[in-house]
């Protein structure tokens, strides 16, 4: 294998990581919702994308960025629980299709809302880290500090959503108001509770993916700054299996080194069509994702 | 002491529960026996708060539970093991106890070496999924969840239902040293009269809804018309 083409090959894994685990997070975030209140969130890119307008325009932007990523997080959960609170507690229990089109509803509305307040220009988010990708050998590889801290960020965010829902009262409780609600609240466990908190924990995590994603001296933030992403994560969600989280994260990656591939090897253009033809394959051979063990869903 | 008077409970135009009154007392195993749609599970069911009364009170002690939330109830102490036992089938035994556990005043180390001593297959199988386990085993996971949290009321339903009758007696057995060791009040309900009256100190009998027989249970196991009635066969 001549040198053009290994440098070649170690860039196309190296930016679909970096791509790979955007969709991963955005996935994760789905994820999380579906198992707790057995919700699609249509509006899972649209929710984030208004946190971090909110921390944009709420003084932050004068602090500095890791005060903007922090009160945009902040801000992404108060949404989540709002949202929960407000609109989504009146879905349960309805039929399937109520809850897809008042969130597919909702995700206009926020962008409408986010178009008329802030406009669509985008706006960049200065951050610390360089977009400038690093060389190897004198060729630039598909690496730059910033996609470095984007992979480091959402690999700690993975870790973190791990660890609490494996070694912690918390997240103990958050599984079992998922898996069994009535078996829960007879052990004492306040379930209501626990279905806010599941989508402040998702908007959280959406909000950390949309304000990487923002950074990025290439996107900047805009109403629609989530959708094709969204997209993208969607797809990885469903393939890794809307109840599993690690599944979420592992198809997220996936996907994101093969669209890598195909969009060097192949043609930009066919990034979409192959994104496609992975979900419609991976719905006819396991149509519960590779990784869900059960073959029950809970209505 | 549970204390429930004129309780009334209905499902749509169904009504479940007519008027039922009677006392648990504390200590004591009070079996509630009954045929099909008698309202037991009913009457445990809105006992810890999963269904709302139409009319009438629940006290513990001082404490009121009609329309009070499940996990309110739980936290006052009421156990609950429902019907088909209700176990996360998706967590290991161990997961099953630390959420039991989650409300226990004790160590939680202590509360599952307690719980592993009372039921040694379950220290065996601690880090298996509870998918995996037999139905006694299942049973026993289901007891050993509730009583993590040190309960002093203990709600069971149907815990002999798809058991064989081996596993049934060491079930009954440690419900009746559970009463007598840790003063548990029990509310036993079964649709094996036999079983449930062997261990019982109280037994209530229940027919559509209404309470047909409440006394101590030697007394309905000697009433040979009540047996008859209301329970069948009973050895």
């Amino acid at each position: 294998m001549d040198a053009f083409l290994t440098s070649r090959i170690i860039s196309d894994i190296l930016g679909g990581l970096t791509n790979g685990v955007i969709y991963g997070l955005v996935a994760l975030s789905l994820v999380l919702v579906w198992r707790s209140t057995g919700i699609l969130n249509f509006a899972q890119g649209a929710m984030p994308m208004i946190a971090t307008y909110l921390g944009m325009v709420v003084f932050a932007h004068r602090l500095g960025y890791w005060p903007l990523v922090a009160i945009s997080i902040v801000a992404g959960f108060g949404v989540g629980g709002v949202t929960e609170r407000v609109l989504v507690r009146h879905l349960y229990g309805k039929p399937e299709i109520n809850p897809i089109v008042v969130m597919v509803g909702f995700l206009i509305v926020l962008e409408g809302v986010a178009a008329a307040i802030w406009s669509t220009t985008p706006r960049g988010i200065p951050n610390p880290f360089s977009p400038i990708d690093w060389q190897l050998g004198g060729k630039p590889i598909a690496l730059s500090p910033f996609s470095v801290y984007e992979i480091v960020t959402a690999l700690v965010v993975m870790s973190g959503v791990a660890v609490l829902f494996r070694f912690t009262k918390l997240g103990l409780q958050l599984r079992a108001s998922a898996l069994a609600p009535e078996v829960s609240r007879l052990l004492g466990v306040r379930v209501s509770r626990m279905l806010t908190l599941g989508w402040i924990l998702s908007t959280g995590v959406g909000t950390i993916c949309t304000v990487l994603v923002a950074s990025n001296f290439f996107t900047g933030l805009t109403p629609q700054v989530m959708d094709g992403i969204f997209a993208f994560g969607f797809i990885a969600a469903a393939v890794g299996g809307l109840d599993s989280p690690v599944g979420a994260i592992v198809a997220g990656v996936s996907m994101g080194i093969v669209l890598q591939f195909v969009g060097d090897f192949v043609n930009s253009n066919a990034i979409i069509i192959t994104a496609l033809i992975i979900l419609i394959v991976s719905l006819m051979v396991r149509p519960n994702g590779l990784f869900t063990k059960s073959t029950a869903r809970r209505v | 002491m549970i204390v429930v008077e004129e309780l009334s409970v209905s499902y749509g135009a169904v009504q479940a529960l007519r008027e039922v009154s009677f006392r648990a007392e504390t200590g004591v195993i009070t079996a509630v026996l009954g045929a099909n749609g008698a309202g037991k599970t009913t009457l445990l069911r809105t006992i810890s708060g999963l269904k709302e009364p139409a009319k009438g009170t629940i006290t513990l002690d001082e404490h009121s539970l009609a329309r009070q939330k499940p996990e309110n109830i739980a936290r006052l102490g009421v156990g609950h093991v429902p019907e088909g036992r209700g176990v996360i089938s998706e967590f290991t035994v161990e997961e099953n106890l630390r959420l039991g556990a989650m409300m226990a005043k004790v160590n939680l180390s202590d509360g599952l070496e307690e719980q592993y001593q009372r039921f040694p297959v379950l220290g065996e199988r601690r880090k298996q999924h509870a998918a995996k386990l037999s139905g006694g085993e299942r049973q026993m996971l289901a007891m050993a969840r509730a009583l993590i949290a040190q309960p002093s009321v203990l709600l069971l339903d149907e815990p002999s239902l798809g058991l064989a009758p081996q596993v049934t007696a060491q079930l009954m057995h440690t419900i009746r040293d559970l009463c007598a060791s840790k003063g548990l009040t029990v509310i036993l309900v079964e649709q094996n009269a036999s079983t449930a009256l062997r261990i019982a100190d109280h037994a209530v009998i229940l027919y559509l809804g209404r309470v047909v027989a409440n006394d101590a249970a030697s007394i309905i196991v000697a009433d040979e018309d009540l047996r008859q009635h209301y329970l069948g066969k009973v050895e």
